[in-house]
């Protein structure tokens, strides 16, 4: 070490003590990896239901066709499922978010009922990572780009 | 590499630099500014409120750009102990809060219409919250630092241990269910439709032109007080 330039000690210095935080930062991350979930996965509340009437928050998508109201007017009953198939069904009364359309993400904050239901007190819209504008609503990228070779024939 | 550390070649060299750095990036932001909010159609899901995409992103990379830029200074101030380093660091610290405050705002007013709600304690959101917290941390040492005379090794150390939050603002998405949505943009492939992207890279490269010249402008602010300040004491001792 002592023909080492104090440059290059110090720079071993410093290499050695950041890989020291950067372990510590993924160790820490690691464990956090339950616990700082947002909220439980349909699949997630099936496999380790948490207490009846423990505040939780539900996340996944709105299954297709699952959207009703009650005759109050203000009663959503829907199913929210997850990535291998499991669903919840969920009740909610009140004003839900502008974004919340089957087929969509939602996260429920709320608590399992007896009954297996699970009973929101309060509907947050969850947006996907896609930005798509309007005219290409529901098209793939092909479909897309189709559309628009077919709508440009004949012109020069 | 070490030529610019010489202050007196890096004065000449940001004299001209940082007014074109500002110009170019004012230009190229307004110009994509106008772009995302007059010129593109709205969204299939979010209409209208897509706009603040090209506010929010920028801010949010340059938020987190903003760190990184003190870890790498710091790194090169604690080893090779370039003083120049340690002010590009300061420097760069203030614009860093700024736009990660934009960042947090422009969410905050997005999330209302998008999500239903101002606020949820999420991974992104509070690694992000996080962030803007270690900067007024570190504005306070740094600042603290100069002021007592203390070795600027104390922030940037701090500027080093601090850098580990970036990582996870990055994954918390990935990592933890989150509110926030997955990213849009990962290597090589981009979820946001192209008549958004392109406006979106534009005000990226305009703000961070802009972030550039701030860093310049505040490191020559920075040289200049501390000129000053040598030449007083150095009248003073000999008006003794």
């Amino acid at each position: 070490m002592s023909a080492l330039k104090p440059k290059h000690q110090r720079l071993i210095l410093v290499v050695l003590a950041l890989v020291a935080l950067i372990g510590a930062g993924l160790l820490a991350a690691y464990a956090l990896r339950n616990q700082a979930n947002y909220f439980y996965l349909p699949e997630q509340m099936q496999a380790d239901p948490p207490a009846v009437g423990q505040a939780v928050r539900l996340g996944g998508m709105v299954e297709q066709g699952s959207l009703t109201t009650d005759n109050d007017g203000v009663t959503l009953r829907f199913a929210v499922t997850g990535n291998d198939g499991s669903r919840i069904p969920v009740r909610f009364s009140g004003i839900a978010p502008d974004l919340f359309v089957e087929g969509s993400g939602v996260v429920a904050e709320g608590r399992l009922a007896p009954d297996g239901t699970f009973v929101a007190d309060n509907l947050l819209a969850k947006h996907d990572e896609n930005y798509v504008p309007k005219e290409l609503e529901g098209m793939s990228q092909m479909q897309a780009a189709k559309m628009a070779e077919e709508t440009t024939v004949g012109i020069e | 590499m070490h030529g610019f550390a010489n202050p007196k070649r890096f004065l000449t060299l940001a004299s001209w630099l940082t007014p074109l750095l500002l110009m170019a990036g004012l230009v190229l932001s307004a110009g994509a500014l106008w772009w995302g909010l007059t010129q593109v159609s709205p969204d299939r899901l979010m209409g209208e409120t897509v706009r603040i995409l090209f506010l929010h992103v920028p801010a949010a990379w340059l938020g987190m750009g903003g760190w990184t830029a003190i870890a790498i200074s710091s790194l090169v101030y604690l080893v090779w102990r370039h003083p120049l380093a340690a002010l590009a660091a300061r420097a760069a610290a203030v614009p860093g809060l700024v736009f990660t405050l934009i960042c947090l705002v422009t969410g905050s007013i997005w999330g209302r219409p998008t999500w239903g709600t101002w606020w949820v304690w999420d991974g992104r959101l509070t690694s992000m919250l996080v962030l803007s917290f270690l900067y007024a941390a570190y504005i306070a040492l740094a600042q603290a630092a100069a002021r007592e005379g203390v070795s600027a090794r104390i922030p940037a150390i701090f500027g080093l241990v601090g850098a580990i939050n970036i990582p996870i603002i990055n994954r918390s998405v990935v990592w933890w269910n989150s509110l926030h949505q997955p990213p849009s943009i990962t290597m090589g492939n981009s979820a946001i439709d192209g008549e958004y992207l392109a406006p979106l890279l534009v005000a990226v490269v305009g703000f961070s032109l802009i972030f550039g010249g701030i860093v310049l402008a505040r490191m020559r602010a920075l040289l200049a007080d501390i000129q000053a300040e040598a030449r007083l004491r150095r009248r003073a001792s000999e008006a003794v």
